[in-house]
């Protein structure tokens, strides 16, 4: 795969350290539109720092960061979000008593009227998020019940769909499948696929291998904040890919892909 | 389509509260029916009590369901009522100058309790147990430092405290018996935080905001500057309890207020709104502060001494969180 176009979002050696802690060390990083960029390895590597660096909960200390070849610099999750960046965290896909419409809309809820009486429109609301959701394959009879009776898979579409909706470019997915079903599992990886064939780049964060091997086009193993590199799948193999994470990923070496 | 109506009644927060309003009209209905409890008169005294403690509900109840609780609205009456009668009686300012400060001053403290804790992420149960002993012993210093004493009448001899008294402590006259003007004030304010609450995007982060800060801070809700808003709206929901009580009596006491932030929220709780913030409704507030003020008068129509009235109230309480729980649990299961 070659890329005359620029990345939707690139780093060049970025560090961060916390306290006497180097958390992140020289971390440079690209993701194209219509590309998944898996980012693996172990609890305490380092990605959930670099992805908050990316959404704009943290900023870096060293290091400069490009969103579509401007440079970015983001004081928070909304900063991150106006320039098309959106991230889902696991725990944190929806509200689980608000209703699916209200959790679809939060932060930026459709309006109508003036001044003093410039309401939610709840009609447009629930329309959109009933076809959105359906165009991801979740077809809903009653849109306002709580988001927390959907299904673990469910809820990550939710936040998926949303994200996709609100304009979102690149998508970054923290932990989508872990604690999910074998059947979920697919369905989570399905939506990727689905925001990656309208063109999201995205960025899947996961210590599942083979969740990420079946999914990715690049992948990017981070030991103690430092990275071994990126590498499109046609120049790495799965057992490859296994030594460089170390530690859990032995245990997938035994089954076969 | 039949069943999903149905369920959508059983998931609202103030059905509990609605049972309940019901079942404790029923009870005074039968054991105090036939000594006032049931007329007119007795309907107003008891929509008065639930009136005062309503309107500090409701705002309460909005504070509540962003996730936060505010226990010095008490010691806030108690401030501000007594502000603005020294400013005054004392000072001899034009009564509306006065409440206009005292609001301000209720405004500036509510937004400081705000962002306390949004600032240091401590619990607001703690940080506003601060506030609460800090105000009441301000109000109780500052008053016996300025005026030698801890009680101050004489509003009534004020300019323009015959257009204020109309306002806020007036009768309104219906079959022959007057009902306090406070009633109005409680549901125009109950009818404006519904409204905000189920029509307007702040509504909607105040539920995100309740639900989940981190959630809601996530995807772009400014839940810091929702929390700080919702700590001066209580402030300002305190002053109009205060204004209401000083015109009503002529005058001020440091001590007034006190336990009304326990009281609210306990009507709010027994309105279906969760602890934990999130869920709620301002139409459970209202009937929780009508069940307090049924079981208040009630208890003194049917002849039991008032003594029993804080027992009654604890157990109403308790009971309803039960119950609440239980609805929850039922509207929340994951479903197939």
């Amino acid at each position: 795969m070659t890329h005359s176009n620029l990345p939707l979002l690139e780093t060049l050696g970025i560090y961060k350290s916390f306290g006497n802690i180097l958390a992140l060390r020289d971390i440079s990083i690209q993701v194209y539109s219509g590309e998944v960029l898996c980012l693996l390895g172990d609890n305490g590597a380092g990605k959930s720092t670099l992805i908050k660096i990316l959404s704009g909960v943290y900023s870096q200390h060293k290091g400069s960061y490009f969103v579509q070849g401007e440079k970015a610099r983001f004081n928070s999750p909304r900063d991150a979000l106006d320039r098309g960046i959106a991230t889902v965290y696991q725990e944190l896909a929806i509200i689980p008593l608000m209703s699916i419409t209200r959790n679809f809309f939060l932060g930026s809820e459709p309006t109508k009227g003036k001044g003093l009486f410039r309401r939610l429109d709840m009609k447009l609301a629930n329309r959109v998020t009933r076809e959105e959701l359906a165009k991801m394959g979740v077809h809903l009879k009653d849109d306002g019940r709580p988001a927390g009776t959907l299904s673990g898979g469910e809820r990550q579409c939710l936040a998926i769909a949303r994200s996709i909706y609100f304009g979102a470019k690149i998508l970054i997915l923290d932990e989508p499948t872990s604690a999910l079903g074998v059947k979920e599992v697919d369905v989570v990886l399905n939506y990727i696929r689905k925001a990656r064939s309208r063109g999201l780049g995205v960025i899947l964060i996961t210590h599942n291998p083979n969740h990420a091997y079946s999914i990715g086009d690049r992948f990017m193993i981070l030991t103690h904040g430092w990275s071994h590199g990126t590498f499109l799948k046609e120049d790495i193999s799965f057992d490859e890919m296994i030594a460089m994470m170390g530690g859990e990923g032995k245990h997938y070496l035994s089954e076969d892909k | 389509m039949k069943k999903g109506m149905l369920r959508r009644i059983l998931n609202r927060p103030e059905l509990g509260a609605l049972g309940g309003a019901i079942a404790v009209w029923l009870f005074f209905a039968v054991i105090a029916g036939d000594q006032g409890f049931l007329t007119l008169r007795g309907t107003a005294t008891y929509l008065k009590v639930a009136s005062q403690l309503g309107i500090l509900a409701v705002a309460v109840s909005l504070l509540m369901i962003g996730g936060e609780f505010d226990l010095s609205v008490g010691s806030m009456i108690g401030l501000t009522g007594m502000t603005m009668t020294i400013l005054a009686v004392e000072f001899g300012m034009p009564i509306i100058l006065s409440m206009l400060i005292a609001l301000v001053l209720a405004l500036v403290i509510g937004f400081l309790n705000g962002y306390i804790v949004v600032r240091t992420g401590l619990p607001s149960f703690i940080v506003t147990l601060g506030t609460l002993f800090i105000i009441r012993g301000f109000t109780i210093g500052t008053t016996r430092l300025v005026i030698g004493r801890t009680q101050l009448g004489g509003l009534n001899e004020v300019p323009g405290y015959r257009t204020i008294e109309l306002l806020l402590a007036s009768d309104i006259t219906l079959g022959g018996v007057g009902f306090s003007v406070s009633i109005v004030w409680w549901l125009a304010t109950a009818t404006v935080v519904t409204y905000i609450l189920m029509c307007t995007r702040f509504g909607n982060w105040i539920f995100g905001a309740g639900g989940s800060s981190d959630t809601a801070r996530m995807i772009g809700v400014p839940v810091q500057r929702v929390k700080i808003i919702l700590f001066m709206l209580t402030a300002a929901a305190a002053w109009l309890v205060a204004m209401i009580q000083a015109i009503s009596f002529d005058g001020s006491d440091v001590l007034r207020g006190q336990q009304r932030e326990f009281f609210a929220i306990i009507a709010v709780v027994i309105g279906g709104t969760l602890l934990t913030g999130g869920y709620g409704s301002a139409i459970g507030a209202v009937l929780g502060a009508l069940i307090f003020g049924m079981v208040r008068q009630g208890i003194v129509f049917a002849g039991v001494d008032a003594d029993w009235f804080q027992l009654f109230m604890g157990s109403m309480l308790l009971l309803a969180v039960l119950v609440n729980n239980f609805f929850r649990m039922k509207a929340s299961e994951a479903r197939n």
